[in-house]
């Protein structure tokens, strides 16, 4: 039985992880510590409707990304990616 | 002027300065935010609302228009047993709301870039791209398609500007296309968008052409497999997914 | 700074009975998850408690579903802030689960379906206090809601009740499971307000 997906994606999570960070990461190319897929944050599969925000990779589903938030602290977790290549505007 | 990626993000006080009836369950909402950056079209805010025992919660809406000032607008979908929109849909100008923003730099359109613009838009999924239309307006020369799945005429966003704009911009074409109730005067009977629907006469898959495809989860991915059966590479397809409205 | 919106947040039902500080009353079951929903196909569903060296009691859902069923009908709170009042479950305790198992192990890592995991002490689960359950107001679990079987500790925040539950692993020592590591409280009592760490 097919149901509607329950992701959204990584533009979702943009506010939470480019506030905290500083800079937009949507455009960020992360490579997957599970199956090695290149892909946008923007991209990858994001359950928010949670404690906190997870990003998934859109191919294998393990978790490139966490986020929560407290009311005082952003707690991080960015080990489910191998590498984040950031593009850096021209000067 | 990349306006909208180099401001740092954070959370400010905006103040509602309108609201007025999109259609008979949405409402667009204007808003002034004291030094707002500027923005690129595509782009989004976060908003939060806080109860008075201090419980909030946040949702993201597209800004369904360009850079205007410190003037920004977005077009909320009232549902019925919604934790937000009901809020929203009732807001009277002069009160305030937080928010942050601008927000993404993967679903925008630069009015430099390419030559063609494919929209793909599902329901409320047409505010982001309306931006887009609206910044073409007074820049660029890229040439658009619009398909836009809605479910019936009346809930059609922008109606009567995109009627406008397809009269009197010869750069866009817009393609409604009805899920459950058609207008009287298509030929079309009802249905969901096939792979027919999403090709554009005279226009292949090629290096200057860009789509964008933005709805809920389950519409932008139909569409985007479609549309990698009929020749489009990954790499051209940009998209956005919303959640379920409330 | 906060902006306080008026009228948000204002349709709330007054409860029946005294709800743990900063919870309010939800009238629907807001489903909340950290990945896809599971399908697991009953025959190849199984509950694993794994021993501290490693023996392990294993129940397949045919096995599960012939031991004695309880009824409990408890208040569950999440830590995002909404409450219900009066759910009824159906499952079985862990106290029958543990009869087999006869471990001095202190601390307990939860295990689901699709990787989600979570920490609790294993007084926690024995005395009445924890449940297997498989059936939710009259009706089989949901998968959204974390069928075929989660785990149901009410005294503790809803995110220990694991969703598609499939392992207990005892242990001497305690790690955290998925939340528990990022930020929120390793115990987490609703009524002493323990949602995030060092709280």
């Amino acid at each position: 039985m097919m149901t509607e997906p329950m992701h959204v994606d990584g533009n979702a999570a943009a506010g939470g992880f480019s506030e905290v960070l500083g800079f937009d990461v949507t455009t960020a190319m992360l490579i997957c510590a599970g199956c090695g897929r290149v892909g946008v944050f923007a991209e990858s599969h994001v359950y928010h409707r949670a404690p906190g925000i997870v990003v998934r990779c859109p191919d294998c589903e393990h978790v490139l990304a966490r986020l929560v938030q407290t009311p005082t602290d952003v707690w991080l977790d960015l080990r489910g990616a191998q590498s984040w290549r950031i593009p850096v505007p021209a000067q | 002027m990349d306006g909208g990626l180099t401001a740092k993000l954070q959370w400010r006080v905006a103040r509602v300065v309108d609201s007025s009836p999109e259609t008979e369950s949405a409402r667009t909402i204007g808003l002034a935010v004291p030094g707002w950056g500027g923005h690129l079209a595509g782009q989004h805010i976060d908003l939060k609302l806080t109860a008075e025992d201090g419980y909030s919660a946040q949702r993201s809406y597209s800004l369904s228009r360009p850079v205007d000032g410190e003037l920004i607008e977005i077009t909320v979908q009232e549902v019925a047993d919604g934790e937000v929109s009901p809020y929203l849909t009732g807001v009277s100008p002069g009160e305030q709301i937080e928010l942050r923003g601008p927000i993404g730099g993967w679903f925008v359109w630069r009015p430099a870039e390419e030559a063609r613009i494919l929209l793909v838009a599902g329901g409320s999924g047409i505010v982001p791209l309306m931006a887009m239309l609206r910044q073409r307006i007074s820049m660029g020369s890229a040439e658009f398609r619009l398909v836009y799945s809605v479910r019936s005429p009346a809930d059609v966003y922008y109606a009567k500007e995109l009627g406008r704009l397809e009269r009197d911009c010869d750069w866009l074409r817009v393609a409604l296309i009805y899920t459950r109730v058609a207008a009287s005067q298509t030929a079309r009977p009802p249905g969901r968008i096939g792979v027919a629907e999403l090709e554009v006469p005279g226009w292949t898959a090629d290096d200057s052409l860009r789509v964008y495809v933005c709805g809920p989860t389950g519409f932008v991915e139909s569409v985007t497999t479609k549309l990698i059966e009929q020749g489009h590479r990954p790499s051209a397809i940009r998209t956005e997914r919303f959640g379920p409205s409330g | 700074m906060s902006v306080v919106n008026r009228g948000f947040g204002g349709r709330r039902a007054e409860p029946a009975r005294q709800l743990p500080p900063g919870q309010h009353l939800t009238a629907d079951f807001p489903v909340l998850q950290a990945g896809p929903t599971p399908r697991i196909d009953l025959d190849d569903w199984r509950f694993t408690i794994r021993e501290q060296r490693g023996a392990e009691h294993c129940w397949t859902w045919t096995q599960l579903k012939l031991l004695p069923i309880e009824r409990p009908t408890v208040d569950i709170h999440c830590v995002t802030t909404w409450s219900k009042l009066d759910t009824k479950w159906e499952g079985v305790s862990l106290d029958t689960l543990f009869e087999s198992v006869d471990t001095s192990a202190e601390f307990a890592l939860v295990g689901s379906y699709g990787g989600y995991t979570t920490n609790i002490p294993v007084a926690d689960l024995l005395g009445g206090k924890a449940w297997i359950v498989y059936a939710y107001q009259g009706e089989p679990l949901s998968p959204v809601h974390g069928g075929p079987a989660r785990l149901l500790v009410p005294h503790l925040y809803f995110w220990k009740s694991a969703k598609w539950v499939r392992s207990i692993e005892l242990r001497d020592n305690d790690i955290p499971g998925f939340w528990e590591g990022l930020g929120y409280h390793g115990y987490g009592d609703p009524w002493r307000e323990q949602r995030y760490a060092g709280d």
